[in-house]
């Protein structure tokens, strides 16, 4: 066990260092900033000035050089607009994101799953049937068009909820969260829906998908054979082999709904670090950008090295092979 | 006293786009207490079908349309849901045809053994882990404190299928169903487990329906034979009686297509074509086509017809020449 996580561990730090070095090599071939952050009757010799005090007068190599070296330190950058580091910048707006995707991944996995297996139990009830016509609407309509029309019915015609914004936040473990007020409450439903249909539709449709397999094995009819009650054979026979893909899903969805839950968090004006990636690519704010896309990296590898982590434990085959390897 | 098992006219009919597959097309078929009955035939008769309808575990598209089943007198169709969950695993217990698929492979063997017990009884966790713990032993297996918390792909096919043995006499059943359970294992396992099952259900008086498609598996294990051919018996009698005096032309192929090892490079005889579709039977006697006895009259139906001796066959030319003179032999 200890040998497979220090080799995952060393597969994710690789994947880090080369998503760094495609990320700054990316975003330092797009425009140049100063154009954008200076005034456009500026002389030669103030842009000459600009270029040098933010470092981009140097080769490529050598800026690339020194944001990894910086990056060592914790250091990823100081926004070109703000003249703050931009990981300060970045880690402000962090709880807000982090809290619509937390309450956004509770909602799809609460509804999807349960769904999903009723479905997948039921395939040609007319229940079953139309679970999954709703799951295609959840998914092939446009995220920002669910927005909206959310906004319309719920904020505009009924007036139920607010249209944008955080609300109250409180403290809690150190982040200030929406969550606890009713105020706070109120702000978060919606914009969490709007993040949550689409992965609760994945997952209704990979959750029915897969109960559906498991429902022919044997091992069901066996259990059912067993006289156990068709709940165990559900939630214990059933439920339990379909984790796996299914954290699989939840773990890559999860990474996902933080790092781009931009369309909701501008639908919904919500002060969070998607809004906060849209204002900087509209200003070229390189090192925010960068060190945006550096924590998504980090984010989504960490994930995945859990879901790894958790697969071991949902089935033992994982556990022992890799153990062997 | 009333029989074990009484199966009375049962239809088990399989709804396709195609049409219905009358997978089991009104068979009857009786046990007594401790009896072994064989059920034999080729793949897609019935067979197994017909063990699944007996404890209302058919998968849809397929339905018990019509029949009985009498278990100890109740009638298991008219039951329904709630009374079959009752006797499933309690009273009467399944082992499946392959060992690798019905152990759950995420869950513990004591997982899957406890909750069988307290399936049908309160009983506290480590009583059930006692009795788990001792129907491990009585299948034969070594250090069963270490088995219980391993997972099943940590044993063989042979250990998986003893579990599973083990877990359908968790609750010392009346009736056993086995659905092919040595096909899936190596020879030498397979009569291992032959003989094994055949001791435990002689020591508990457990009843058993063994189905399968190899005779000589069966010959020398039931009590009774019953052979069909799809989705009907065809022919049915003492185990002994039927090898050794075949009537429908069926089984004696079937027999004769067993190897004997009389000569070296003998061909085995073989029943020629195949095994009709049941979307696509041929009308009157559904062994017609392949038969080498068919006549114009057996373009109707026969019935199942009483002969002598408990003897059961559905053939307008039965094998009865120097019947029963050479079973007397």
């Amino acid at each position: 066990m200890i040998v497979y996580l220090v080799r995952r561990f060393g597969q994710s730090l690789l994947a880090v260092v080369a998503m760094a070095v495609l990320v700054f090599m990316g975003v330092y071939a797009i425009g140049n900033p100063v154009d954008v952050l200076i005034s456009p009757e500026a002389s030669q010799a103030d842009i000459a000035a600009a270029t040098a005090r933010l470092g981009l007068d140097k080769p490529l190599w050598q800026q690339f050089g020194i944001f990894v070296i910086n990056a060592f330190q914790g250091d990823l950058g100081t926004s070109f607009v703000y003249g703050r580091p931009a990981l300060d910048i970045i880690l402000e707006r962090l709880p807000a994101t982090f809290e619509l995707a937390m309450v956004a991944l509770f909602l799809s996995v609460g509804i999807g799953v349960p769904l999903g297996v009723w479905a997948g139990m039921r395939p040609e009830s007319i229940a079953g049937r139309t679970i999954m016509a709703g799951s295609i609407l959840g998914f092939s309509l446009p995220n920002f068009w669910q927005g909206m029309l959310l906004i319309l019915v719920f904020a505009v015609l009924l007036g139920w909820l607010p249209a944008g914004g955080r609300g109250q936040t409180t403290e809690f473990l150190g982040m200030q969260v929406s969550f606890l007020t009713l105020d706070g409450l109120s702000h978060l439903i919606l914009p969490a829906i709007n993040l949550a249909l689409f992965k609760m539709s994945l997952l209704i449709r990979l959750t029915r998908a897969n109960t559906r397999e498991v429902c022919l094995q044997d091992y069901v009819k066996f259990a059912r054979a067993k006289g156990l009650s068709g709940r165990r054979v559900v939630l214990v026979h059933i439920l339990k082999n379909i984790m796996i893909p299914v954290v699989t899903i939840i773990g890559l969805e999860l990474g996902s709904m933080l790092a781009f839950a931009i369309v909701t968090e501008t639908v919904f004006a919500w002060p969070g670090m998607g809004k906060l990636l849209i204002d900087s690519i509209n200003l070229l704010d390189r090192p925010v950008i960068v060190a945006y896309l550096m924590l998504t990296v980090l984010i989504i590898v960490m994930i995945n090295f859990m879901v790894d982590v958790i697969y071991s434990f949902l089935d033992p085959r994982i556990r022992l092979s890799e153990m062997k390897g | 006293m009333t029989k074990l098992l009484e199966i009375r006219d049962l239809h088990t009919h399989f709804f396709t786009r195609d049409g219905i597959a009358k997978a089991v097309d009104g068979v009857s078929l009786s046990l007594e207490r401790g009896q072994i009955l064989g059920l034999v035939g080729e793949s897609g008769s019935g067979k197994s079908v017909t063990g699944f309808s007996i404890l209302g575990l058919v998968d849809a598209p397929g339905r018990v349309v019509s029949g009985q089943v009498l278990f100890d007198g109740t009638d298991l169709i008219a039951g329904g849901e709630r009374l079959l969950r009752t006797l499933r695993g309690k009273r009467i217990a399944m082992i499946f045809q392959d060992p690798m698929m019905t152990l759950n492979p995420v869950l513990r063997i004591d997982t899957q053994m406890i909750e069988t017990v307290r399936a049908h009884e309160d009983v506290s966790r480590d009583e059930a882990l006692r009795r788990s713990r001792e129907a491990l032993v009585s299948v034969g297996i070594s250090s069963p404190d270490e088995r219980l918390e391993t997972y099943p792909h940590q044993f063989s096919g042979g250990m998986r299928q003893r579990v599973a043995i083990a877990i359908a006499l968790l609750h010392k059943p009346d009736l056993i169903i086995a659905d092919e359970p040595t096909t899936a294992l190596d020879v030498t396992i397979q009569a291992q487990i032959l003989s094994e099952v055949q001791a435990l259900c002689a020591n508990s008086g457990t009843a058993l329906i063994w189905i399968t498609h190899d005779l000589a598996v069966v010959s020398g294990l039931a009590d009774h034979l019953a052979v069909m051919y799809a989705g009907r018996i065809i022919e049915e009698g003492p185990t002994r009686d039927v090898i050794a005096q075949p009537m429908h032309p069926y089984t004696k192929g079937l027999i004769e297509s067993v190897p004997r090892g009389k000569k070296h490079g003998a061909l085995l005889s073989q029943i020629k074509g195949m095994t009709p579709s049941l979307l696509r039977l041929p009308s009157g006697c559904k062994f017609r086509p392949r038969c080498p006895r068919a006549t114009a009259a057996c373009e109707i139906e026969p019935a199942l017809d009483v002969m002598d001796q408990g003897r059961r066959v559905r053939c307008v030319h039965p094998h009865t020449e120097n019947y029963p003179e050479v079973l007397a032999k």
